[in-house]
């Protein structure tokens, strides 16, 4: 079936990933993320970044409004729950078609423009949603105190097949109730099936004509295509993209807030995608990695544990030291990962996997091979 | 009528704080090319200026007096600000004006804090594609943003109006209304003359002194006013700096209105580059009236009148005209003919 074929490259990749990702509780035992929570985060947040990555790394529109997409599919998938079932199943489906459907309208507007301008007109779509979520829609998303479940919740499908349970259900599939790493093995699988795509469309000639777009847009109008079309594909699936990974933070927790909509949460997959590496398939993944791995670590650090990291020290130095050191870990982690994302924007556009492919020619081996134009993102202008 | 122009009244302070942060922006993005995501938190580094000043100038000595009781029976404490110890009662002024000095703070610090920005990293960007420059304030504005939270913590910190002008002004019976029909808080009269003085300023600085005309012949062909023999890149890296000032002045003053907190920059900045985008990208009168315009728009669509017929619209109304402009006229409503009309 040529529908399902990948080149031998690319079927390798797709297997170390498949492995890297499956095996998660084993490899970040010893690095002490290994609880389910945050491997679900992990496993979210990259679908998330990969979908983002279809639309920045492919076409070079930059969009800072992917978080609306997130936030729709989040309450798509809540409402699915509310309304018809605890299932996955319908929820994710849901969730990809009315985030898709968002994509749709905003991408039709926002594409006519090119540049900074649909960079402004993505964030003042996202900002109406945000905005609309958090007053008038209150009926429809619950405003500040998050929309999620109660008892009286009509569920229909479910109340039809069986008894209603006491207390408040949890997410299921095919009536099994997730339970411990389920959930992150569900989000695992749904990663992988978003993997696979990606690969596909990164292989497609759909994504040969979207990279070529990127390099020079003028060029291709002027060979008689129409781009329009092909950019707003991209838009679409990068949204629903978006959307699936709202819905499976609503699979593994049924809450849905306005927060997730807001326009800092778009700047978070921007930073994700770039620290990765834009353009790359697996860059957007590490990149989304990296920054939850290190929240998570750097968060937990207070005053305390930075002095005694720096008690070698004589007391009169290390007490400066560590009063500096530890603006930088616990609340003061999004100041490193601001001077980070500083820092890989002028010295390393390529992100990480840009730093790993010089890493690996100065060994004189080949590295990763990465087209050129996928090392630096360039607008489409 | 007068509930129409109470509303316009409403409207023109925070259109000053508009103003004032899009005449920046298009500064910097007439002379430099460069977008500014950092601008946001220019103004609100502004703003922080004045509660450093405030910080600085209320340290306060206590003295316990054990011959007084304070009203619980214990030693009554004393305390005396710093200011007032050494300059007496003009120092408790000094405490009560700390806003509108702070401004002398401000000056320096924000054309210091610009000029490091452009030559530290900005400068780097001019031949970069804008979407990195986009990334890389992006990145800055976090920076500086952090930087904040971590010395002045989470909250929001309020700073105190001036006694002598708390009140309000009677707008109305100026104009011949009946007194007290329409009143208007005195600050914000303040903010809006202030932010039209400001403004008057940067553009009688472009207008009438050689420097400005060094640089508004720079903003229309850089490179034969390089060739000139003029040293353009410095005097842009100035205006850089002067941006900074305008946007950090906004803050100082808007800082009774809206206690600082450290992302109040990220707020103003989405707004601030809608209301360019809908006065014309690198137009400075656009970006000033679009700023009031904005301002005055989004004061009339938070009228109850307005909200019954269309809900939610105070909400969205800056972002709806932003999206309506950038798709019917992208150049904006000033914006020049053939400028990023791509």
């Amino acid at each position: 079936m040529t529908l399902f074929a990948l080149s031998r490259r690319d079927l390798a990749v797709f297997a170390v990933f498949a492995v890297v990702v499956l095996a998660m509780p084993f490899w970040l035992q010893p690095l002490g993320a290994a609880y389910p929570a945050l491997m679900q985060k992990f496993v979210i947040s990259a679908i998330f970044a990969i979908g983002f990555n279809i639309l920045f790394g492919l076409t070079g529109y930059l969009s800072f409004g992917h978080a609306a997409f997130l936030g729709v599919g989040s309450y798509t998938a809540v409402w699915s729950f509310k309304l018809l079932t605890m299932d996955a199943i319908p929820a994710i489906f849901f969730a990809v078609l009315v985030s898709g459907l968002f994509a749709l309208v905003i991408g039709y507007l926002s594409l006519r423009r090119s540049g900074i301008y649909f960079s402004i007109l993505t964030l003042a779509f996202a900002q109406m949603c945000y905005n609309l979520a958090y007053s008038v829609l209150t009926p429809i998303t619950n405003g500040e105190t998050s929309l999620q479940l109660t008892l009286s919740d009509p569920r229909l499908i479910d109340t039809a097949l069986a008894p209603r349970p006491a207390g408040l259900p949890s997410a299921s599939l095919f009536g099994h109730s997730f339970s411990g790493l389920e959930g992150f093995y569900f989000c695992a699988v749904v990663l992988l099936i978003a993997f696979f795509v990606t690969q596909k469309i990164f292989a497609s000639p759909f994504g040969m004509m979207l990279r070529a777009i990127k390099s020079n847009q003028t060029r291709m109008t002027y060979t008689g295509f129409n781009t329009r079309p092909y950019t707003l594909t991209a838009f679409v699936i990068s949204g629903m993209f978006a959307g699936l990974a709202g819905a499976l933070f609503a699979i593994t927790d049924p809450l849905a807030g306005t927060e997730r909509m807001q326009w800092t949460a778009s700047g978070e997959v921007v930073l994700m995608t770039i620290l990765g590496g834009v353009g790359t398939l697996i860059g957007p993944v590490i990149g989304a990695w990296f920054i939850e791995y290190f929240e998570n670590i750097f968060s937990a650090f207070n005053e305390s544990v930075v002095h005694a990291f720096f008690s070698f020290l004589p007391a009169e130095i290390a007490d400066p030291v560590a009063l500096v050191a530890s603006k930088f870990v616990g609340e003061g982690w999004q100041l490193t990962l601001g001077l980070l994302f500083v820092l890989v924007v002028v010295f390393l556009p390529g992100g990480i996997m840009e730093g790993v492919r010089r890493i690996g020619s100065l060994f004189g081996r080949r590295g990763t091979p990465v087209s050129p134009g996928a090392a630096r993102a360039q607008p489409a202008e | 009528m007068d509930a129409i122009l109470a509303q316009l009244l409403n409207g023109l302070d925070k259109g000053g704080a508009y103003a004032l942060i899009a005449l920046g922006l298009t500064l910097v993005f007439g002379t430099l090319g460069v977008v500014n995501f950092a601008h946001g938190a220019l103004f609100m580094l502004g703003a922080f200026c004045a509660v450093t000043l405030r910080q600085l100038i209320t340290l306060e000595t206590v003295v316990i007096d054990p011959e007084q009781l304070s009203a619980w029976g214990s030693p009554l404490e004393i305390r005396t600000p710093l200011a007032q110890t050494w300059f007496g009662d003009f120092g408790a002024v000094l405490v009560d004006y700390s806003v509108p000095l702070s401004i002398v703070l401000a000056i320096p610090t924000m054309l210091l804090i610009g000029i490091a920005m452009e030559r530290g990293i900005i400068k780097h960007f001019y031949k970069r594609p804008h979407a990195e420059q986009i990334l890389v304030t992006f990145g800055l504005a976090i920076v500086l943003q952090e930087v904040v939270k971590a010395i002045f913590g989470p909250n929001p910190i309020s700073q105190p109006i001036p006694s002598a002008v708390r009140g309000a002004f009677d707008v109305g019976a100026m104009l011949g209304l009946a007194p007290g029909a329409l009143t208007y808080p005195m600050w914000r009269l303040i903010y809006f003359l202030f932010s039209l003085g400001i403004i008057g300023a940067v553009f009688a600085f472009l207008r009438f002194t050689t420097f400005g005309m060094v640089v508004r012949a720079g903003m229309a062909d850089r490179e034969t006013v390089g060739l000139l023999g003029i040293n353009i890149d410095r005097r842009f890296t100035i205006m850089f700096g002067i941006a900074a000032v305008v946007a950090g002045l906004a803050g100082v003053m808007y800082t009774p209105l809206l206690p600082p907190n450290y992302h109040q920059g990220m707020d103003f900045l989405v707004l601030s580059f809608v209301v360019v985008v809908v006065g014309g990208m690198g137009s400075l009168p656009g970006a000033v009236a679009a700023g009031f315009l904005l301002g005055i728009l989004q004061s009339f669509a938070s009228m109850s009148e307005v909200k019954q017929i269309i809900p939610g619209i105070d909400q969205i109304i800056i972002y709806l005209i932003a999206v309506v402009i950038l798709l019917v006229r992208p150049r904006g409503l000033m914006g020049r003919r053939g400028m990023m009309e791509s």
